[in-house]
């Protein structure tokens, strides 16, 4: 084949006004054959209509049985570049925070073992090097660790758990996000990289419910955020809104889902009983609004895009649980819930649909929770949660 | 009572469940400890049938495999790697 590349398919997609993957993988195709082939194999899947990846199911590192996905081109003599061409999913950090020379230092390793080419981030949250040949994989494998990395979750396992920076940057942030992400990896590193699930289970940490890794969409097991007690007001602030010329009435007032905010001159008053915590005022106006003091998360569950079944949203089975070091309720929960899904799920299937299956009330008893009301079916969807301790503090008042 | 049997005896139990069914069924992790359980009541916890997994992973008698699900299985050359 001629050194000359020629993608003419694939140069329409440089022609928009985001930023192309294109444009990023001729940048290495000069010095990388396997880039090049990779964007000659896509040349032709674009003209041809059709995929020219076969899928490797034992591809691996020794004692692990994620964190590697086995790719091989269908036209390995046309594509030698990429007649292997595997994925490593590196275990990104908490937050996603990285220093310049530990991302130097994983990108100088990938440049040895691999294709040099990066994702930053996969959809579960990992760091992906994308494409290497199968000898490569233990000498990587023994260079991000020598470095202090970790392969992510792949396959029927705990996929690597995932939350928002958290505390570290947001006021929002209703528990440590961070903390309780690092528990998690650190506590299940067997559940991690050992599958021993019916199927894919996925954490993410939202630390409020603006939910910002998209738990309630996207993760089997939500962690979210919230707070039981009133929105903190500054009417200070407030008038100075008031004052700005913002117009309060139709960007906060009327958008209110529950209809639980007026204003009396220049104080705003909030129904805290009827708030469905939105967070739409607290984004609108987070000068003189902000998330309550009483703090702890709503565990979603059941999420999930549609591979299998349909795509599910979570639904709420624990509307309030207070969320500090060491987490024991936390975990306690967590193994319930494996233990009752291992022993009745069925192969490939998720929490959400071994739940839509047997039924939700079946669900609760057989993780030993009780009913109550705010257990809210996709909660984006309906009324969010109420506690009924503040009503009563307030009636009493 | 748990740990009657040792987790030696559960992995070569499992091993051949794995060899027996190669080629026909994908054996997943809670295939083998749901038959060890079944074959030997609580004799066999399910601490035990992880600490044999791990043994067979770990020696290299068995690898994970991954189609749709994971599975464990004895290794063998995938059929769709490149030579």
């Amino acid at each position: 084949m001629s050194d000359e590349l020629k993608t003419p398919l694939l140069d329409e997609l440089e022609k928009g006004a985001w930023p192309s993957f294109v444009t990023d993988l001729k940048s290495m195709a000069g010095k990388s054959n396997m880039v090049k082939d990779l964007l000659r194999q896509l040349e032709k899947s674009y003209r041809d209509k059709r995929g020219y990846w076969k899928h490797g199911g034992l591809v691996g590192v020794m004692g692990y049985g994620g964190g590697v996905i086995g790719r091989y081109s269908a036209l390995p003599d046309e594509f030698p570049g990429v007649s292997h061409f595997h994925t490593l999913r590196i275990n990104q950090t908490s937050g996603w925070f990285y220093t310049s020379k530990a991302l130097n230092e994983l990108m100088d390793i990938w440049d040895e073992h691999g294709s040099g080419l990066l994702n930053m981030h996969g959809s579960t949250g990992d760091l992906v090097f994308l494409g290497t040949v199968s000898d490569e994989l233990e000498p990587t494998f023994r260079a991000v660790t020598e470095k202090g990395w970790d392969l992510g979750g792949s396959g029927s396992d705990l996929r690597t758990p995932s939350c928002c920076v958290g505390p570290a940057r947001c006021e929002n942030a209703c528990f440590d996000t961070m903390a309780l992400t690092y528990n998690i990896t650190h506590k299940y590193q067997d559940e991690l990289h050992r599958p021993m699930f019916n199927y894919k289970y996925k954490i993410k940490m939202s630390g409020c419910p603006n939910d910002c890794t998209a738990a309630i969409a996207r993760s089997d097991m939500g962690v979210i955020g919230i707070w039981k007690d009133d929105i903190r007001v500054n009417q200070a602030e407030f008038a100075n809104y008031v004052d700005s010329g913002f117009n309060v009435q139709e960007f906060v007032v009327e958008k209110c889902p529950t209809k639980c905010i007026s204003v009396e001159g220049k104080e705003i008053k909030i129904d805290n009983s009827n708030c469905v915590k939105c967070m739409h005022c607290i984004n609108t106006m987070p000068k003189a609004l902000a998330v309550g003091k009483d703090r702890g998360v709503a565990i979603t569950l059941g999420a999930k895009a549609p591979i299998v079944e349909g795509a599910l949203f979570g639904s709420v089975m624990v509307p309030f649980m207070k969320m500090e070091p060491p987490f024991e309720e936390f975990h306690d929960l967590l193994g319930r819930i494996w233990e009752f899904w291992d022993e009745y799920g069925k192969n490939r299937e998720r929490i959400g649909e071994f739940i839509v299956r047997i039924g939700l009330a079946t669900f609760i008893e057989g993780i030993g929770l009780d009913p109550i009301p705010q257990m809210v079916k996709q909660p984006r969807d309906n009324p969010y949660i109420f506690f009924e301790e503040y009503y009563k503090e307030e009636e009493e008042k | 009572m748990a740990g009657e049997i040792s987790v030696e005896q559960i992995a070569d139990d499992m091993y051949s469940m794995v060899a027996e069914s190669a080629g026909q069924k994908k054996l997943k992790a809670t295939d083998l400890t749901k038959a060890m359980i079944a074959k030997y009541g609580d004799k066999v916890t399910k601490q035990d049938a992880k600490d044999a997994i791990k043994q067979l992973i770990d020696s290299g008698r068995c690898i994970y495999g991954y189609f749709g699900g994971s599975s464990i299985e004895i290794p063998h050359t995938e059929g769709a790697a490149n030579q």
